[in-house]
């Protein structure tokens, strides 16, 4: 169960968050939605306490976890998965290596079990067989896809997945989206997802919250957000640009 | 605030930030089993790859002593005292000082350029999701293998820059090497290598410290992680300079009540 109460965050003088408030129910899939640049991924960091808010509460089962600090904080993030937007893959280290990690950091289970493992998410992500490969050999998509794949091969409690289908082709983002459910209805899982994709916010959420200008301004189910009339709300799901914007600015050839 | 009113709190938040590492990595230093593949990973990059620089370093340093030093003594007829006083300047302050520059100028630039990118690239936040403490994992091996690693490889500049200004003075110079020998056990005590080794410990931190330091609140981008590079070599290497003298200095008149 994750609560956030009025948070606020400001880098700067430049304010990004301005009273956030949401709440999202064990097992429950939510998707937050809007504009680039809106503070989605900072919004998404605060969950995790990678970001501390400058105001305002994360409460994460209960407990709150902004004044926590970075050694006590180790033991909230075990019940965390997260997938970077950017993948954040570790580049000095092979795929099987990168899935890995938090295993052999401790060290509990045996190395054929572990091999067994990352072999079988990674399967899971529709990328067999590239175990000793480096990130750098990789592909955008296909890093995106292990750093998934290193999100959620520890069965977290909670995945918070960064824009999971962006940079994708259209058959991946629907065999990502088609394990973002599995993984939800199998192990469980309490997932939010940011992303730009309205088909995939469609299908993954139970619930979707629109970030705009620095608040909550919408929550529904996705019926009642794609079948919104406030003008907003319709502009974004439909994405049609400002129609300002086409006639004030001239190209550079007109 | 003027610029320096400016200057001097940044320099005094950089310094509390600096110590807030210092002592994030003393407490992980007390909770944490070491990861003994990358502490010997480390132990290889530090210590291995850094041979050749600082061989050359202490070789081509126990010559131009040992001439120099020769030139000077031979005036006042003292040639046979050329050796101790090249070995006594190795182990006491030429050894720890320059090794521990070399070192700083490659692994400490290395250490803050590969926390830099992984800053900057958003490892370290992945890290963090993966409950593992940056401290734990990135500074604690560098910080042991830089203690381990830089007396030794100060021990071994010593070596042979004493062996250098031997063979320097002894076959180009002309000095009688019996008495040049007897002259230098006599005049280098055990103190003076212990100073020299107590002294590589020390900067072997600081080389440490401020190179992740400086990685892990590197700016953004590939400006941001040059930035930090240059600035982990600068200020450890004036950090370095700073210390060494006023270790002399405490060493020197502790040595000296004793
Ligand atoms: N570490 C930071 N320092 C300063 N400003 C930041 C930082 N991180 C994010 N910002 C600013 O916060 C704002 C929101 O960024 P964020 O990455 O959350 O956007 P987003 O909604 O995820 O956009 P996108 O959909 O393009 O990923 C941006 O204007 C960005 O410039
Ligand atoms: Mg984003």
């Amino acid at each position: 169960m994750i609560e956030v109460c009025n948070l606020e965050k400001s880098f700067g003088t430049h304010k990004i968050l301005e009273g956030v408030s949401f709440c999202i129910n064990k097992g429950e899939s939510v998707v937050i939605i809007g504009r680039s640049g809106g503070g989605k991924s900072v919004l998404l960091k605060h969950l995790i306490a990678l970001l501390k808010p400058d105001a305002g509460q994360v409460r994460i089962d209960g407990e709150d976890i902004v004044p926590l600090d970075e050694r006590q904080l180790l033991r909230v993030r075990r019940k965390f998965g997260m997938l970077f937007q950017g993948a954040a893959l570790f580049d000095s280290m092979t795929v099987a290596e990168n899935i890995s990690f938090a295993f052999r950091r401790d060290r509990s289970l045996p190395q054929d079990e572990i091999a067994r493992k990352v072999a079988h998410v990674l399967e899971l992500v529709d990328l067999p067989g590239i175990e000793t490969k480096n990130p750098s050999e990789l592909s955008g998509g296909m890093r995106k896809r292990v750093g998934l794949a290193r999100a959620i091969v520890y069965r977290p409690q909670i995945v918070l997945y960064d824009e999971p289908t962006t940079g994708l082709d259209p058959i991946a983002s629907d065999s990502i989206d088609k394990l973002i459910l599995r993984v939800r209805d199998r192990l469980d899982v309490t997932s939010v997802v940011v992303t730009h994709d309205m088909r995939s916010a469609r299908r993954l959420g139970q619930r979707i919250l629109m970030l705009h200008e620095k608040r909550i301004y919408a929550e529904g189910t996705p019926d009642e957000i794609f079948g919104s009339r406030d003008p907003i709300v319709r502009q974004f799901v439909e994405g049609t640009s400002e129609p300002t914007a086409e006639k004030g600015i001239l190209l550079p050839y007109e | 605030m003027g610029f320096w009113g400016q200057w001097i709190s940044d320099w005094l938040e950089g310094l509390g930030r600096l110590t807030l590492l210092a002592k994030d990595t003393f407490t992980s230093l007390f909770t944490f089993k070491v990861a003994w593949r990358d502490l010997l990973y480390q132990i290889y990059f530090v210590g291995v790859k850094s041979q050749s620089v600082v061989l050359i370093t202490g070789a081509f340093t126990g010559m131009v002593l040992g001439a120099q030093t020769y030139f000077q003594f031979h005036k006042v007829k003292m040639d046979t005292a050329t050796l101790a006083v090249v070995s006594v300047s190795m182990c006491s302050e030429l050894g720890p000082v320059l090794t521990g520059l070399m070192v700083a100028g490659r692994v400490g630039a290395a250490i803050a350029a590969e926390l830099g990118t992984m800053r900057v690239t958003e490892q370290i936040d992945a890290l963090r999701t993966l409950a593992t403490h940056p401290v734990d994992y990135l500074v604690v091996p560098r910080l042991l293998a830089l203690h381990l690693a830089l007396p030794l490889l100060t021990a071994e500049s010593i070596a042979i820059g004493i062996c250098a200004g031997y063979l320097v003075g002894v076959y180009l110079l002309g000095i009688d090497p019996i008495y040049s020998w007897y002259n230098m056990l006599r005049y280098t005590g055990t103190t003076d290598v212990a100073v020299g080794l107590l002294k590589a410990l020390i900067f072997g931190g600081i080389v440490a410290i401020i190179g992740c330091y400086k990685g892990m609140t590197c700016g953004e981008g590939a400006e941001g992680v040059g930035r930090a590079t240059t600035e982990a070599v600068v200020y450890s290497s004036i950090t370095i300079l700073i210390t060494n003298f006023f270790l002399t200095l405490t060493l020197g008149k502790i040595l000296h009540t004793l």
